[in-house]
């Protein structure tokens, strides 16, 4: 069975990118433009698991995980961060909002995967 | 699927909007003044504009690019901070920079180099005004001013995290971890799950687990987001402290961890020992300077290529030989239909030729192969036969470097070898006899390849004495080929050599005299739906010159009717059409009658009369000349009824059911289902001319 992936991005070339990346590795991807979009999709996505830029307009990646996080329904889900900066102490923001990891951009096809085999269970 | 040119370019087409956007942002930020009431979205808009395209240019290494946009972000994150004012000379420098940027998004589109020499100077003028606060207020947000990219490490935030362990520690050592792991309810809400971790642990090698699960309350005092177990884990691996540390890379400061190492040997890697490791900076500083190994992969990926059986390919152009029959038979029922070419039908069939016509090249390029080989296979021969002959000979290459479908070479072999063999053995003289003339000692062949007008040539010319035409035309006459009082032209004399069983050398000799002669060359050639032609110039040498199609299965060709009959006719060989006007017609006692070509006299061939299928009418008024060439520049006009169509056919091969019919290369099946046969132009020309003089029983004879 094959994960479904939610992946919100406001660039296209990213969303692109992840998404023949992940389509080729077997997953089911959806993408959403920005955060507002990206929780508007949940329900309907249903994913297994979230990959959130963080930079983005109207919603950023951090209001992403802390409404993901309220949620009872999909609160649980494992949230990885893609993130142009790796500076430590945007690590741990993201780590104090609730983010289950992080992933630095770019982003190869193989860590970006294993990362989300890692976080996810079987 | 998508592929990563098509990425790219949407990366390019993003770029632009973002560049707009970048301008439209700037250019407001820069109408108020000194950025009083700026809207931060605004800020925020021509920030994500930049970060967005280094985000992009990173995912393509476009080194320059991501550089440039990181440090101009950097700035305008101190903007966005509110750390630096938006005063009209540093909206001078952005502005500057946006334009600098556009110039390096260009470049990267089109993979130059940069060479405007603006970047340094606003790479310097940019770290300038980040470096000075300016006169806004400081940040007023704690978090903000640490989230900063640091400037002693500009690097961090695009360098490409390549996972290249093996660098780390090369040489792989089973070493046993101690692991002490007990997560916190951090942890769990942030989605992290101990048994992933585990399994993670279990991947690198062999594990032993231990939960201790003494912290577990009573189920009424339990809180359920609460973590309250913690687990023991033994691991042999050969993977270093690295990837143990990366199991646990996104749970650091969510648990408590302790990893012991144990090593049988002097540690590899001792500067990452260390009962608790910093994982954050153990992860990131021996990486940061990692070669961006993934790009370097990328960019040295060289031409692949692929072995595939033979007879997949055959296979291949034989279903792509049906697909252009099958096209053709589509053709004709749309036009029985009654639809136009414009129609929908009629262009989506064009579309279909075009496309069938691409399988078809590029099939065929498969099968393609360098004649080189063959030519070397040559070289050989003609060493082995001047050796035996007492001759000396060299034999010069040109053109082995031309490409021909492989079946063809293949087929080539024995044709080329006896031309050599021939050459070496009748073509060049002796020693003596070429002292005696004046020329080198040593003789030369020269063999060449060369592609002509949808054809491929191949010439084998000595630099002998040329072809003895009286002794041919003696021997011909002793053979009974010719009457003895026929009136043979150079030309005609030549072609005698390719009569069955004729052979010039005065005695059998062990190499090209045996009983076989050019006939079999001819057959061989012709085939392969090739020419062979001889000329020759007394005392300087023989040229032999095969001329072959580029391909075996597809050929353009042009349907015509002849007394009732559909033929086709290769467009290669056709010069001209033309429709003559009765003053254009002439008697010549040489040459029978005539068509006035621009003042040159062409010989008519009437094909029905050629074939048998009607007596000559004489008439040509209401029938169409095709003036046709040969590889030796002789034309012939050749008589039909009308023309119909022009069109590729797929030849199919007469000679396995009929033997060779003169005049005939082979066969096709035409849209309608219908059989026509592919006219040799040349040789149904030449055996239409030698017919008075060539009878064919004669020729029966002799075999």
């Amino acid at each position: 069975m094959s994960l479904t992936i939610l992946a919100i991005d406001d660039s296209r070339t990213i969303r692109e990118m992840l998404r023949e990346s992940l389509f080729n590795a077997g997953f089911d991807v959806h993408v959403a433009v920005d955060g507002i979009d990206g929780i508007e999709k949940l329900p309907e996505v249903s994913p297994d698991i979230i990959i959130t830029d963080i930079n983005m307009p109207r919603m950023d990646g951090f209001g992403v995980i802390e409404t993901v996080r309220k949620r009872s329904d999909f609160g649980a889900l494992p949230i990885l961060v893609l993130t142009t900066e790796s500076a430590p102490d945007l690590k741990e923001r993201a780590r104090k909002s609730g983010a289950t990891g992080w992933i630095v951009k770019p982003f190869d096809d193989a860590k970006l995967i294993s990362a989300i085999k890692r976080v996810c269970a079987r | 699927m998508t592929s990563s040119s098509d990425i790219r370019q949407t990366f390019f087409q993003e770029c632009d909007e973002l560049l707009e956007a970048l301008n439209d942002g700037l250019d407001e930020i820069a109408k108020t003044p000194d950025g009083g009431g700026v809207d931060t979205e605004t800020i925020n808009a021509v920030f994500r504009a930049v970060h967005s395209i280094k985000g992009g240019a990173g995912a393509f290494s476009l080194k320059s690019l991501v550089e440039f946009a990181h440090r101009f972000e950097t700035t305008l994150d101190e903007m966005r901070s509110d750390r630096l004012a938006p005063t009209a000379d540093v909206m001078k420098v952005c502005l500057r920079s946006a334009d600098h940027l556009a110039t390096l998004v260009a470049c990267a589109r089109d993979s130059v180099e940069d060479t405007s020499g603006a970047g340094l100077e606003l790479h310097d003028k940019l770290a300038a005004l980040s470096a000075t606060p300016g006169q806004a207020p400081v940040a007023s947000e704690p978090f903000r001013a640490t989230a900063l990219p640091v400037d002693g490490v500009p690097d961090l935030g695009f360098q490409p995290l390549a996972l290249l362990f093996e660098d780390l520690a090369p040489e792989p050592v089973a070493a046993t971890y101690h692991i002490q792991f007990t997560p916190t309810r951090q942890l769990f809400a942030n989605g992290n799950d101990p048994v992933n971790l585990i399994r993670g642990l279990a991947e690198l090698g062999e594990i032993d687990v231990q939960v201790d699960t003494s912290a577990l309350p009573d189920l009424e005092l339990m809180d359920w987001a609460e973590s309250y177990f913690s687990w023991t884990v033994t691991l042999r691996s050969a993977e270093p402290l690295q990837a143990v540390q990366d199991v646990f890379e996104f749970v650091d400061g969510c648990c408590n961890l302790v990893i012991d190492v144990q090593l049988p040997v002097p540690p590899p890697i001792p500067t990452e020992e260390g009962p608790i490791p910093d994982l954050v900076a153990s992860a990131m500083t021996p990486r940061a300077k990692t070669p961006v190994a993934p790009t370097e992969k990328t960019a040295g990926q060289s031409k692949g290529t692929v072995r595939v059986d033979l007879e997949l390919v055959d296979r291949l152009i034989n279903i792509v030989g049906e697909l252009v029959i099958n096209q053709a038979v589509l053709a004709q029922r749309v036009q029985n239909a009654g639809l136009s070419r414009l129609s929908d039908v009629g262009a989506g069939l064009d579309e279909f030729r075009s496309l069938a016509r691409e399988i078809q090249e590029y099939v065929m390029a498969i099968r393609a192969q360098p004649i080189k080989p063959l030519f070397q296979r040559m070289a050989r021969i003609s060493r082995e036969a001047s050796d035996m002959a007492g001759k000396s000979v060299v034999l010069e290459v040109v053109g082995e470097s031309t490409e021909i479908d492989k079946t063809v070479i293949e087929r080539l072999v024995d044709p080329l070898t006896h031309m050599i063999r021939n050459a070496v053995d009748h073509g060049v003289e002796s020693v003596e006899a070429r002292k005696a003339a004046g020329k080198p000692e040593v003789g030369c062949i020269r063999l060449t390849a060369a592609h002509r007008s949808g054809r491929v040539l191949i010439e084998v010319a000595d630099d002998g004495a040329g072809i003895n035409r009286p002794r041919v035309r003696e021997i011909a006459v002793n053979k009974g080929l010719v009457p003895a009082e026929a009136v043979l032209t150079d030309a005609e004399i030549d072609q005698l050599l390719f009569a069955p069983g004729f052979s010039t050398a005065s005695e059998v000799t062990g190499l090209s005299g045996r009983g076989v002669g050019m006939d079999v060359v001819r057959s061989a050639i012709q085939g392969l739906g090739g020419r062979v032609s001889v000329s020759s110039t007394p005392g300087q040498g023989t040229t032999m010159a095969i001329s072959l199609p580029l391909t075996l299965a597809v050929l353009d060709d042009m349907v015509v009717d002849v007394a009732g009959q559909t033929m086709v006719i290769p467009i290669t060989a056709i010069v001209e059409t033309l429709q003559p006007r009765p003053g254009d017609i002439h008697r010549v006692a040489s040459l029978g009658e005539v068509v006035a070509v621009r003042d040159v006299f062409v010989p008519i061939i009437d094909l029905a009369e050629t074939f048998g299928l009607r007596a000559r009418s004489g008439d040509y008024r209401n029938m169409v000349l095709l003036v046709v060439e040969s590889g030796d520049d002789n034309r012939w006009a050749l008589a039909v009824d009308s023309v119909r169509d022009m069109r590729q056919v797929v030849i199919k091969g007469l000679e396995g059911n009929y033997g060779h019919v003169p005049g005939v290369a082979a066969a096709t099946i035409l849209g309608d289902g219908k059989i026509a046969l592919i006219i040799d132009p040349e040789e149904a020309a030449l055996h239409a001319r030698q017919q008075p003089a060539l009878p064919a029983e004669p020729l029966a004879e002799e075999n």
